[in-house]
């Protein structure tokens, strides 16, 4: 998405790239920000609370083309990525998806990312890798200089939307061929398929960032639009900021890069070592794994925790965590309102001997103190499909 | 009664010696939904210019600057418990708190409705 194909810019955009779908969120009266570069929505008319909540009882469609998308090919990839991740790509069949860490050699986050395995083409193996927006540029120059025999292509020329909420599936069907609709009913969370839509080709995962059953659509950039507005017209779907993706991941107990994980936290103290498998975890092979291994074997120091705030002030990013005779373990990393709850949550990394679900503490947000109470993750139950 | 205004989109509206202050219908819009106000307590002094309250949107806290100087005699309870009220109706049921002035002659270094409505045309 280097050059912006929009007809009618604002001002205020004028520095950042855009996605296909730029002049779509204008047309819907989008709050448009810069994000990662890129000129994003970050909230519609109805706002930032309507439109959380109309993706958990309904459908919510996102615009996250400012992801990074790419395909690395060449014999035995899927070995060969993993010596930059922890994950388990070897045992990825094709049209599974998994989700993963780039780590450096502290055994630090890079970024984080999901990996699909596509079918082979000629005794290669291809991995479809979606990342950060922040991050895509050093993620692919690290693939580029790690894993030289790879092929690295990069997907410019592709959109990528999410379609989230209890009604995504019924509503997606109605817009896909009736093979690929009978495809999408049973395929569960982490399958991925590819379709030819209207001459385009369409991959479909089962995954998201909302903790609700959806799908992320990678579509070329010339079709992003037109197939936006076909979703939007239906009653159940109204399009969704990054303002409600961000609230929605946090009741989701879901990380952000730059914020719950980076480059001084390891996937450990994360609480995300459910993503290495049991053969990783033994055999080592990627970068870090020094690192990894003694964070499993010792336990981590610290721990990532959800907080539940007893008042109605929210606690913010960068808030201390403090014990209740006032000793600091901890810092808040993710902090808002939780529009499905009603009241303000919280995440952050607490000391580990402090880190048990019911210990109270408290918060520090603007100089004052905030009664809360560590629970664990995520606020909000997950609706993933596993499977009729 | 009298409205005066902002560069920071607070309003105060005198009437007699106390001014109601809250803030504009293009920071609401701008704020986005609002979850959180704190207020300060009835009878702290404040000055023109110094933060009065903050108020919390889904995405950020913002502070919000005491218009004129003067004692806080009031303030709007019903936030507690609606603070959704500052996007519905900012200058109405949405107030925040209100100011027994100390000094008057502050209202005329703030801008009057229609010049804030040319203030609005050249910041969106």
């Amino acid at each position: 998405m280097s050059e912006c194909q929009a007809t009618a810019v604002a001002d205020a955009d004028r520095d950042l790239a855009c996605t296909p779908l730029y002049d779509l969120h204008r047309s819907l009266g989008a709050r448009m920000t810069g994000f990662a570069g890129y000129a994003m929505p970050v909230q519609y008319p109805s706002g930032i609370i309507s439109e959380h909540l109309h993706t958990r009882a309904r459908a919510g469609l996102f615009d996250v083309s400012h992801m990074g998308q790419a395909i690395l090919a060449g014999p035995h990839a899927a070995r060969r990525l993993e010596k930059l991740v922890p994950g388990d790509i070897a045992a990825l069949a094709p049209g599974q998806m998994r989700y993963a860490q780039f780590l450096d050699a502290h055994g630090h986050i890079l970024d984080d990312l999901m990996v699909t395995r596509l079918d082979d083409v000629g005794g290669r193996e291809r991995l479809f890798l979606v990342v950060n927006a922040a991050t895509k540029r050093a993620d692919f120059a690290h693939l580029a200089a790690e894993l030289p025999d790879c092929a690295l292509t990069v997907l410019e020329d592709r959109a990528l939307l999410a379609l989230q909420g209890p009604k995504a599936a019924e509503v997606l069907r109605r817009h896909v061929s009736s093979a690929a609709a009978e495809s999408i009913a049973v395929m569960p969370f982490m399958a991925v398929k590819s379709f030819v839509r209207e001459g385009n080709a369409l991959n479909i995962s089962r995954s998201g960032y909302t903790g609700e059953d959806g799908f992320e659509i990678s579509i070329p950039a010339t079709a992003a639009s037109v197939f936006a507005e076909e979703l939007l017209a239906e009653a159940d779907v109204r399009p969704i900021g990054l303002g409600a993706r961000d609230s929605l991941r946090l009741e989701a107990g879901l990380c952000l890069y730059g914020h719950d994980i980076d480059r001084t936290t390891d996937p450990i103290e994360a609480g995300l070592t459910w993503s290495i498998s049991k053969r990783r975890r033994a055999e080592g092979g990627f970068v870090g794994y020094e690192h990894v291994k003694r964070a499993i074997d010792h336990g981590p120091s610290r721990l990532r925790v959800g907080f539940m705030l007893a008042g109605k002030a929210p606690a913010r990013e960068g808030s201390e965590i403090v014990t209740l005779d006032g000793q600091t373990i901890g810092r808040v990393t993710s902090g808002g309102f939780a529009p499905s709850l009603g009241r303000p949550v919280a995440m952050g990394y607490a000391d580990t001997a402090y880190a048990a679900p019911g210990t109270q503490v408290c918060l520090i947000a603007r100089g004052k103190p905030l009664a809360a109470k560590i629970v664990s993750l995520p606020f909000v139950p997950h609706h993933y499909f596993r499977g009729a | 009664m009298t409205t005066r205004y902002t560069k920071s989109h607070e309003y105060v509206r005198v009437e007699a010696e106390t001014g109601v202050v809250g803030i504009t219908d293009y920071a609401q819009a701008q704020l986005g939904d609002v979850v959180f106000v704190e207020l300060p307590p009835a009878g702290q002094n404040v000055s023109k210019g110094a933060g009065v309250a903050t108020v919390e949107s889904v995405k950020a806290a913002s502070e919000v600057n005491a218009p004129v100087s003067g004692e806080v005699v009031e303030v709007n309870s019903a936030l507690a418990d609606s603070p959704g009220l500052v996007n519905e109706d900012p200058t109405g049921k949405g107030w925040f708190l209100k100011i027994k002035l100390s000094d008057a002659v502050e209202l005329e270094s703030l801008m009057d409705e229609d010049t804030y409505r040319e203030f609005l045309k050249a910041v969106s």
